[in-house]
């Protein structure tokens, strides 16, 4: 039985660890960073071999770099973080003991394990330049595809951990009523992942056996339809999680309640109801699909989840809204966000991810997910300039963000260089921000994603690219640079702190408020004006009018190209 | 209560759902639909649909047909690779290859008439990109996919390839020409 000596009080926050979950988070989320960093300067490389007046890399070498940055930042970095995630909204949120923390344990292992075979074969082999795609029947050594089947078994145990503590929580009865918000959106990340990581199973292991011989031959097609079954729905378990942090983090700073429970919770539930086929919209200009089943299985999948986004884009900033004004910051429309902590790097994190994957991911994605404007952007730059601005600005901006809040409340060191992580949102927010911009700018001039020549030099009658689309290119360097500054200042701050930062301990304070209290149903009570979240509301009005906009700007262009029929 | 904690009313689903909330819900699903409509309702009244055309082939059934479009209408080469440009006459069906790394062969269509091209790799994935009108499609091997296509502007177009196939990806170009 455990005994009190397995938990830990936070005399900040109050939380309850339980001390194995609380070893196997900060595991996960070390790793995590670790290999941010490994893919951030990979990252660095790709950027500047793009910029066609440095352009960086030999070929060889610029392919090799690009899977290498593609898997460990979207992979190995996102999901070692989530796996944290799962853990601390589990026995941490729910003050219980993890189930079977050995498991965990081993589970960590498999996944540092897969991780490490699949650099070996990007990074040091060296014959696996194939993408994180691997499309077939492009080969990759088989140690690559080794490396993902482990690394996602460990994955998918962490998962089933994760549920079994919620299990036990509820047996030890370590909370009344419903799990809270935050905890219910891990679950749906976690049901996701499930999902998610068995239509990976069902696409790599046959590609091993491929790989391996046994399998004489993989049809194309049938290989992206799967494979995207696995990545796209591996997007929904980031926006899952990171929403999630988004509403830990509005609990956390300003003591809110979400607006309506229902909403918020039937709104995560909405992306497990549509993730069977979300992989359509990348399958849009596929040969073998009728556009009934693109039309059907974009709309039903993606719409709804968008619908789903867009909720939690008014109700996160709504619920702060409405935590600030009652208590008392209530003049005009956005005296609540104007006297909102903006020094403080775990709201302005957290608010500029919200801003920037809601108007720069979140449009654009709707966009070029639409079946026929698909034709303007399929594999273009303009797809790594919505996913910087999802994946990068959304869910790694976000896990940044808590980073900052977990460093001393987790790791129990007091943050250096404090200054510097002020303006790490914004260095790293501006940085991507550009990336994410001038790289969709250039894919609709028509500039090709993964392509190391984009001047054509080395070969005959080539093809010269718009004076804009290259500038748009020299534009998206320098924006490497700024954002790969702010990857490193996080980087540095972080393993500074871990290693050198000024030790807490267990029973001692912080010193600044970690933890904001609950706003009271009194002080609610006081904002009796007509409409309680005036400011939000105009700010998702000027996000659907540029919305609307820019969609029916993008059917006009299209009008535009070749007849086709 | 905040997000962190188990809601504060047990019977959370039976509260109220705020004024403003409800009115964001409203617009989202209308655009919902509207979004949704928008795909038929171009496949209806727009100009650019995928035909959704494809048939099964393999790379050797695939090689043959293009051959045969190039000997009947070759009407000259071009480059140290003497590859042909074909003339078809307009409605006919063409044949484009995708392969390490080339686009085969040229062609030279005129402006305002129908074709119907025929697009698929006989080795890897590849991406077929036309620039600088910007069309862009998935070329995969056993695929033989057909667009039914009619160019609107006059000039050389050039193929470039958007879907990494290995180290020579970025040399695969091809040319289609268009005139009056
Ligand atoms: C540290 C700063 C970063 C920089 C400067 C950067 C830059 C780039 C650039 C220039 C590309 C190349 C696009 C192309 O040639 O096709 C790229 C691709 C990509 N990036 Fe990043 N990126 C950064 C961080 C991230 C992060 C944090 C993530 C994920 C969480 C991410 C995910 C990806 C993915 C998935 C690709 C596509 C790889 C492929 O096409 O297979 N990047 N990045
Ligand atoms: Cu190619
Ligand atoms: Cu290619």
């Amino acid at each position: 039985m455990n005994t009190n000596n397995d938990f830990r009080i936070c005399p900040d926050t109050g939380l309850k660890w339980h001390r194995p979950a609380e070893t196997l988070i900060k595991l996960n989320a070390v790793a995590a960073v670790v290999f941010l960093l490994v893919g951030g300067i990979l990252g660095l490389g790709v950027g500047l071999t793009r910029w066609p007046e440095v352009h960086l890399l030999g070929p060889d070498t610029f392919y090799q770099v690009l899977t290498g940055h593609g898997i460990n930042v979207l992979i190995f970095w996102i999901i070692f973080f989530e796996m944290a995630v799962l853990h601390f909204a589990s026995s941490t949120l729910l003050g219980c003991r993890m189930a079977m923390p050995k498991v965990g344990m081993g589970a960590f292992v498999l996944m540092v394990l897969g991780a490490l075979l699949n650099n070996y074969a990007v990074m040091v082999v060296g014959n696996s330049s194939v993408m994180m795609t691997s499309y077939v029947p492009m080969p990759a050594d088989t140690l690559f595809y080794v490396g993902l089947i482990l690394f996602a078994v460990g994955a998918l145990i962490n998962c089933f951990l994760f549920l079994g503590t919620l299990v036990i929580a509820k047996d030890d009865k370590t909370y009344e009523g419903s799990i809270p918000l935050v905890t219910f959106g891990a679950l749906t990340a976690c049901i996701i992942a499930i999902f998610t990581i068995a239509s990976g199973a069902v696409i790599l292991i046959p590609t091993l056996l491929w790989n391996l011989g046994f399998v004489s031959n993989i049809d194309a097609g049938l290989y992206r339809l799967i494979w995207w079954a696995f990545g796209h729905s591996s997007q929904q378990v980031n926006v899952a999680a990171q929403v999630s942090i988004w509403y830990l983090i509005a609990a956390v700073l300003f003591g809110a309640k979400p607006l309506s429970e229902k909403v918020s919770r039937f709104a995560f539930l909405l992306y497990i109801a549509v993730l069977q086929l979300a992989s359509a919209h990348h399958l849009l200009v596929d040969p073998g699909l009728s556009s009934e089943w693109k039309i059907f299985n974009t709309s039903y999948a993606m719409y709804l989840a968008v619908m789903a986004s867009m909720v939690h884009g008014l109700t996160v900033p709504g619920s702060i809204e409405h935590a600030q004004r009652a208590r008392g910051l209530s003049a005009g429309l956005f005296e609540w966000l104007r006297k909102a902590p903006w020094g403080n790097p775990v709201f302005s994190g957290m608010f500029l991810s919200l801003v920037g994957f809601g108007v720069l991911g979140g449009i654009t994605g709707v966009v070029m997910g639409t079946e026929q404007i698909n034709l303007l952007i399929h594999n273009t730059l303009y797809v790594p300039g919505h996913f910087h601005a999802t994946v990068v600005i959304g869910t790694t901006m976000t896990f940044m963000a808590i980073t900052f809040w977990l460093v001393p409340i987790l790791f129990r060191r007091q943050l250096i260089m404090k200054k510097l992580a002020c303006l790490q949102p914004w260095i790293f927010g501006l940085g991507m921000t550009g990336v994410s911009l001038f790289m969709m700018g250039a894919g609709t001039l028509g500039v090709p994603r993964r392509h190391w020549d984009i001047l054509f030099s080395s070969s005959d009658g080539g093809f010269e690219f718009s004076a804009a689309a290259i500038t748009m290119m020299g534009l998206n360097g320098m924006s490497v640079i700024l954002a790969c500054l702010g990857g490193a200042a996080f980087c540095i701050i972080v393993v500074g702190s871990l290693l050198f930062g000024k030790k807490i301990g267990e029973d001692e304070k912080v010193g600044d408020v970690m933890i904001a209290a609950p706003v009271t149903d009194e002080e609610y009570a006081t904002n009796k004006a007509a409409m309680t979240i005036p400011g939000t509301l105009g700010m998702v009005a000027v996000f659907f009018v540029a919305f609307v906009l820019y969609y029916f700007i993008n059917w006009k262009y299209l009008a535009q190209t070749w007849g086709l029929s | 209560m905040t997000s962190i904690s188990p809601p504060a009313r047990k019977i959370w689903w039976k509260e109220p759902i705020e004024k403003g909330e409800l009115i964001w819900i409203a617009v989202v699903v209308v655009w919902g639909i509207i979004l949704t409509l928008m795909m038929p309702f171009w496949h209806i009244y727009g100009d650019q649909n995928l035909s959704d055309e494809a048939y099964r082939t393999t790379p050797e059934i695939y090689m043959a047909k293009a051959q045969a479009v190039v000997d009947k209408y070759t009407v000259r080469t071009e480059g140290d690779m003497q590859i042909p440009v074909v003339k078809p006459p307009a409605g006919e069906d063409i044949y484009l290859v995708g392969r390490l790394w080339q686009w085969w062969p040229y062609f030279e269509l005129k402006k305002d008439e129908t074709y119907r091209l025929h697009i698929a790799s006989v080795d890897w994935q590849h991406g077929f990109s036309l620039q600088p009108t910007n069309l862009n499609v998935q070329v995969l091997p056993g695929y033989d996919m057909v667009l039914t296509v009619t160019p609107n502007k006059t000039g050389k177009h050039t193929i470039v390839c958007n879907e990494y196939c290995g180290i020579g990806h970025h040399n695969m170009l091809g040319t289609i020409y268009v005139v009056e």
